[in-house]
């Protein structure tokens, strides 16, 4: 019964892609009211979330008391510098570990807090890692049938099915049979999201994805995710170190503090999607760049400054 | 058998690849036996040094060893005799005897110790003071204990597969990067599938490390254990006794004989696991 109901679902959230996608562009004021009336789901609440490390032994305090409040279907991007704990908070809203204290809520559904480590509906929420994480053994159609295939929500001929043709769609038909060693970086990052979306995630977690990328992939992969967004609506939960990409994908900027993680400033980024390249030389853009740009040096470096106390 | 193990996996090498690889597979082929024909070259120099400028001029060592081309007629020579074949015979089946059942019990064994925490907390100590134990040190006490030599053999052998398979396993699943246990997790997978779609692939190539080096120790192990038992009455015979048989008649050729034999045999072992890596993770052809 429960598998049946994950079934339609499932599907009917790809219907729905595909139909959009079909859609041509007068018809985008029809789009944007079906999309309101289908992403009421997605909103995440993270309420006074701490989480200390090894709390018996040298206690690591990597988030203290962090609020954030990200609506259905936005695109949150988190900024801070690097080894304040955003990895740290996406696992916890991911359910691979569990809080010290507070509490993480999907559409009013408790996810993650001191008690409860893992939520039992994982695929609500998908993650793509920092280094990525297809599985090498396994060819990208393969890699993205896995979600469908392991939760039985279709046969594996048919997640096989599905898997290629959400890879075609994502321009990468001609490499649905390779394995992720075969391909590149961009592609591999790509289908990881695919295999993500084919579960039809409420959320999408995004650890530093385009990390290691040069300039040029980099806004391939901007340009690609960003009309997955406007396809799918998906609330998206990304975390980077890259104002520019921040600002370019996101609605809301959350700077966050040099360790323990805490919410320092939020800056709503209005400039209206569908956004293209030519987005980032406005006026606009380099005001919200210097806004960001502020509040993350002013953290960049509070964490140098540590850095140099832990060194001496 | 090469054709059926590519069309099965013909999406993932397109022809192009194929074709380029077979291409360096010669260019390597050539120079395989070049460097053979040079090494054969200079070791028949070596031994025949003596003949060419005077017996003052043995050279040490090599002048001692009988050229290639005495082995080689050696070699016709014990060619058509059937014992020859029997010890062929003799020593690939304690091989496979030993590999097989290290194999068998070695790698679910490994797994265990890998995924379950009780498991390694009781079995891994008593593993790793076994482990350092040459396999040949357990041979008196294999003799004692079993009722007949083959037996001994086959156990001594076991033991020196086993412990590098069992300790080649436990490594590879424990390092397999939790980023994949993780996304598999999140996509819903049980205990099961994590097990059987993420452990066991992510730990195959090191289970085939495994067998490639346990490989090596079981012929080790059945070569000493064949010239420590002397081909007597029961569990005789094999490669390491043609090679003892022939130092006890003082016929130098015939030992060198045997020892190529093993290493044909050996390389025929590495061969087959190699081949079958190939086959069962197709992923790892790129490297
Ligand atoms: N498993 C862990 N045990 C102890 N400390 C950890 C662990 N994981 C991360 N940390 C520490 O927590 C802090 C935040 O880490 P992380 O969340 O990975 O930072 P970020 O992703 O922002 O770079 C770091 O100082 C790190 O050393
Ligand atoms: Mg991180």
């Amino acid at each position: 019964m429960h598998c049946k109901v994950a079934e339609f679902t499932a599907h009917a959230g790809y219907q729905q892609v595909k139909t959009l996608m079909n859609m041509t562009p007068p018809l985008r004021d029809e789009r944007a009211t079906m999309n309101t009336s289908t992403t009421q789901r997605g909103a995440l609440s993270i309420r006074n979330v701490t989480k200390i490390y090894d709390p018996e032994g040298v206690n690591v305090m990597a988030v203290d008391n962090c609020s954030m409040e990200i609506a259905a279907g936005e695109v949150c991007m988190i900024v801070g510098p690097s080894g304040c704990g955003k990895t740290t908070l996406l696992n916890a809203i991911a359910g691979f570990h569990s809080i010290t204290h507070g509490e993480i809520f999907l559409d009013d559904a408790l996810l993650c807090g001191p008690s409860k480590p893992k939520a039992e509906q994982a695929a609500e929420r998908m993650v793509v890692f920092q280094h990525g994480a297809l599985f090498p053994w396994k060819t990208l159609a393969e890699n993205v049938a896995y979600g469908p295939t392991v939760q039985k929500t279709l046969r594996k001929k048919q997640a096989l099915e599905k898997a290629r043709d959400m890879l075609s769609e994502s321009g990468l038909g001609n490499v649905v049979d390779k394995y992720p060693g075969e391909v590149s970086s961009g592609m591999a990052r790509r289908a990881e999201i695919v295999r993500a979306l084919i579960n039809d995630p409420k959320v999408l977690l995004l650890d530093e994805p385009y990390r290691a990328m040069d300039a040029l992939t980099k806004s391939i992969m901007h340009e690609s995710l960003l009309e997955t967004y406007d396809r799918t609506k998906v609330t998206i939960f990304f975390i980077t170190h890259d104002l520019e990409e921040a600002i370019f994908l996101g609605d809301k900027v959350h700077v966050v503090t040099t360790r323990p993680c805490q919410l320092k400033k939020t800056v709503s980024v209005d400039i209206p999607r569908p956004r293209s390249y030519e987005t980032q030389s406005s006026e606009q853009f380099r005001l919200l760049m210097d806004e960001v740009n502020e509040a993350v040096h002013e953290e960049a470096i509070k964490a140098f400054q540590a850095g140099e106390r832990e060194m001496a | 058998m090469a054709d059926v193990a590519q069309s099965s996996h013909a999406h993932a090498v397109p022809r192009k690849r194929t074709r380029f690889e077979k291409f360096r597979q010669n260019e390597s082929l050539r120079r395989g036996v070049t460097a053979i024909v040079v090494f054969l070259l200079l070791w028949e120099l070596g031994s025949r040094f003596d003949e060419i400028f005077g017996k003052a001029w043995t050279l040490p060592g090599i002048g001692l060893i009988p050229p290639p081309t005495d082995v080689a007629v050696a070699w016709l020579g014990v060619l058509p005799k059937p014992g020859y074949w029997w010890s062929w015979v003799a020593s690939f089946r304690r091989v496979m005897t030993g590999f097989i059942a290290a194999m068998v019990l070695g790698i679910p064994f490994g797994l265990m110790l890998a995924v379950n925490k009780y498991f390694r907390d009781i079995f891994f100590p008593p593993f790793e003071i076994l482990r350092p134990i040459p396999p040949l040190a357990w041979v008196p006490a294999s003799l004692i204990f079993w009722p007949t030599n083959e037996m001994s053999i086959a156990f001594v052998t076991f033991l020196g597969a086993f412990f590098t398979i069992v300790i080649n396993v436990l490594g590879g699943a424990r390092t397999i990067d939790v980023r994949y246990l993780r996304a598999a997790q999140s996509m819903g997978a049980s205990q099961w599938d994590l097990f059987s779609k993420i452990i066991l692939p992510g730990t195959l190539p090191s289970i085939f490390t495994g067998a490639a080096v346990g490989m090596g120790i079981t012929w080790e192990v059945v070569l000493a254990a064949e010239m420590i038992s002397g081909g007597g009455t029961q569990g005789g015979g094999g490669l390491g006794f043609f090679i003892w048989n022939s130092y006890m008649g003082g016929s130098l050729e015939q030992i060198v004989v045997g020892m190529i034999s093993i290493g044909i045999a050996g390389y025929l072992c590495s061969s087959a696991i190699r081949w079958l890596g190939h086959y069962f993770m197709p992923w790892r052809r790129l490297f």
